[in-house]
């Protein structure tokens, strides 16, 4: 637990070559929700935020960090999918 | 119920995956928005059904509060405001990273943990999340126009953004490797805040697109880091795929100005040519009327209109449209130039034409709207300068030489709409503008293009 897991190096790597290859592939009309995507992922940090927040025997200090932590990411993930798909709903093709 | 965690995980990766694949097209982006969203609600229950996890009070107060701020602000937020939503989101998501990051340090502040590897990836996603929770806060107070988008700059800048960044690792190492020196932690929080302010500043608003997009990756890495600190793969494959997200669309930008990560982020572009023209006042610059300028689009096969953030500016998308709507209905091919800096985010052009109701088949690259050109019987261009700025590809001594630029010169007449004959952004000199093909129109974007368009659909009087 206190040295580096070389799993987590490996699923990093290629989780950044998958992602550069993905991203590679996403049309330049749609960079900005692209953006707020990624960004509403991002927010999956919530994940550890749950966990300091309700652990078992959490600081009140641990508590308000996550507590915060919990309302900054819901309100990233909350928001950033459906901004990205407000903003996906206006890309309509010819003839619509 | 611990059995499902890992279940959890996995399927919530391979969903984030998937909804990234599903960006590449717009037929398919929203299928991407819930993959993303059942992901999410996925991986949200694997957190809450951990068995370490026995107090829900807070949790549910903070969800409830976040979902009360967010969905207002996603269903209010004008289109407009898109560059500054994502900016505040950005310090949101590294502000969350870096939170968790400080409990855990706390958390982990024995002895047992000196040197070790959670106290290094603790310390590096801090540092990262910090400071790009600062950086974001500035981006966002100069797209939102609270302060001002020109470069700050003071003597001795780099040698005193060098010490803070050095003083922030310094601190951050001793950390790492005696964890129990509480007293330091204040420090280093306040050293990465610090040089989170300090990087953006001397940035200026046109290389926003590029910053936007580098902080974008910062948090995707944070995240990542806090994965390999807390051991949770979930957070690694979504932090690396944001990461790798902003990266590329760094990248873009880059390569769009033709220039590099090091010259956007300590170059003070901007403040550096002024006084290069000067004594050229001599030129000739033809103006024209709305009235002139609707005839001859009237009688073009062709015409392409390169948008910049001039048009943001005017919030003149709406009168853009209608000059689209008009000439589409009289026959005339239209299509958008989009230059991958036009605007001040990666796609803004885009969003912003897209929410005006131009289908985004006639949104072209840069790349594919340059052979064109030359064929284009009129280029309009609507608030847009420096992207279209000949000297970038015929001038080797200009501060832009290189970049790649919409050759909207090469049309066979060109209109350029401009309130006056200001220098854009770069405050560098645009031959364009004495060409005897070009033709000046005078004016507010969003009242030209509309008088134009009114002109167009036979609402103004004289067309012959």
């Amino acid at each position: 637990m206190n040295a580096l897991n070389a799993d987590y190096l490996f699923v990093f790597i290629l989780a950044a070559f998958l992602g550069f290859q993905l991203i590679k592939k996403v049309s330049p009309l749609l960079h900005s929700p692209l953006m707020s995507l990624t960004n509403a992922i991002a927010a999956v940090v919530i994940v550890g935020a749950i966990t300091i927040t309700g652990e078992e025997g959490a600081t009140p200090l641990a508590r308000t960090l996550g507590f915060i932590a919990v309302f900054c990411a819901t309100v990233n993930l909350v928001s950033g999918f459906m901004i990205t798909d407000r903003m996906l709903k206006m890309f309509k093709p010819r003839g619509k | 119920m611990d059995a499902f965690v890992p279940f959890a995980a996995i399927a919530a990766s391979a969903l984030f995956i998937l909804s990234l694949m599903w960006m590449s097209h717009p037929s398919t982006a929203r299928r991407g928005v819930r993959a993303g969203e059942i992901g999410m609600v996925i991986a949200i229950i694997g957190a809450l059904v951990q068995h370490e996890v026995v107090s829900y009070d807070l949790i549910i107060i903070a969800m409830i509060a976040g979902a009360a701020v967010g969905i207002p602000m996603a269903l209010l937020m004008p289109m407009t405001a898109i560059p500054q939503r994502t900016a505040i989101s950005h310090a949101f998501g590294a502000l969350a990273v870096g939170l968790i990051g400080a409990a855990e340090y706390y958390k982990h502040a024995h002895a047992e943990y000196a040197g070790g590897f959670i106290m290094w990836a603790l310390m590096f996603e801090m540092l990262l999340g910090f400071l790009t929770c600062t950086a974001s806060v500035i981006a966002f107070a100069k797209l939102q126009e609270l302060m001002g988008s020109r470069p700050v700059s003071f003597p001795g800048q780099r040698i005193v953004n060098g010490a803070v960044a050095l003083g922030a690792v310094v601190i951050g190492t001793m950390l790492a490797l005696d964890p129990t020196q509480t007293w330091l932690f204040p420090a280093f929080v306040a050293l990465a805040l610090l040089f989170g302010i300090l990087l953006v500043i001397p940035i200026g608003g046109a290389d926003m697109p590029t910053v936007i997009a580098l902080l974008n990756s910062y948090a995707g890495l944070a995240a990542s880091a806090m994965g390999f600190a807390l051991g949770n793969k979930l957070l690694i494959v979504a932090g690396a795929l944001d990461g790798a997200s902003g990266f590329i669309l760094a990248v873009i930008m880059c390569k769009a100005m033709n220039r590099s990560f090091a010259n956007v982020m300590f170059g003070g572009f901007g403040n550096v040519v002024a006084g290069a023209a000067g004594g050229k006042d001599d030129r000739v610059v033809r103006s024209a009327s709305a009235e002139e300028a609707a005839m001859q689009l009237e009688n073009a096969s062709s015409v392409v209109i390169v948008p910049g953030y001039g048009m943001a500016v005017a919030q003149a998308q709406h009168k853009v449209s209608e000059l689209y709507q008009a000439l589409t209905k009289k026959g005339v091919d239209v299509k958008f130039a989009i230059h991958p800096v036009a605007g001040r985010m990666p796609g803004h052009m885009n969003v912003l034409l897209a929410e005006a109701n131009v289908p985004y088949e006639q949104l072209v690259d840069l790349d594919d709207i340059n052979p064109e050109l030359p064929q284009a019987d009129v280029a309009v261009i609507i608030g847009a300068n420096d992207t279209v700025n000949p000297s970038a590809r015929d001038d080797p001594q200009s501060a832009i030489a290189g970049m790649p630029i919409i050759e909207a010169d090469k049309a066979k007449s060109v209109f350029i709409i401009k309130r006056s004959m200001n220098a854009g952004f770069a405050g560098i000199d645009n031959p364009i503008y004495y060409n005897s093909n070009t033709q000046m129109l005078f004016g507010d974007a969003k009242d030209m293009v509309g008088s134009i368009a009114k002109e167009l659909s036979g609402g103004g009087s004289g067309l012959h």
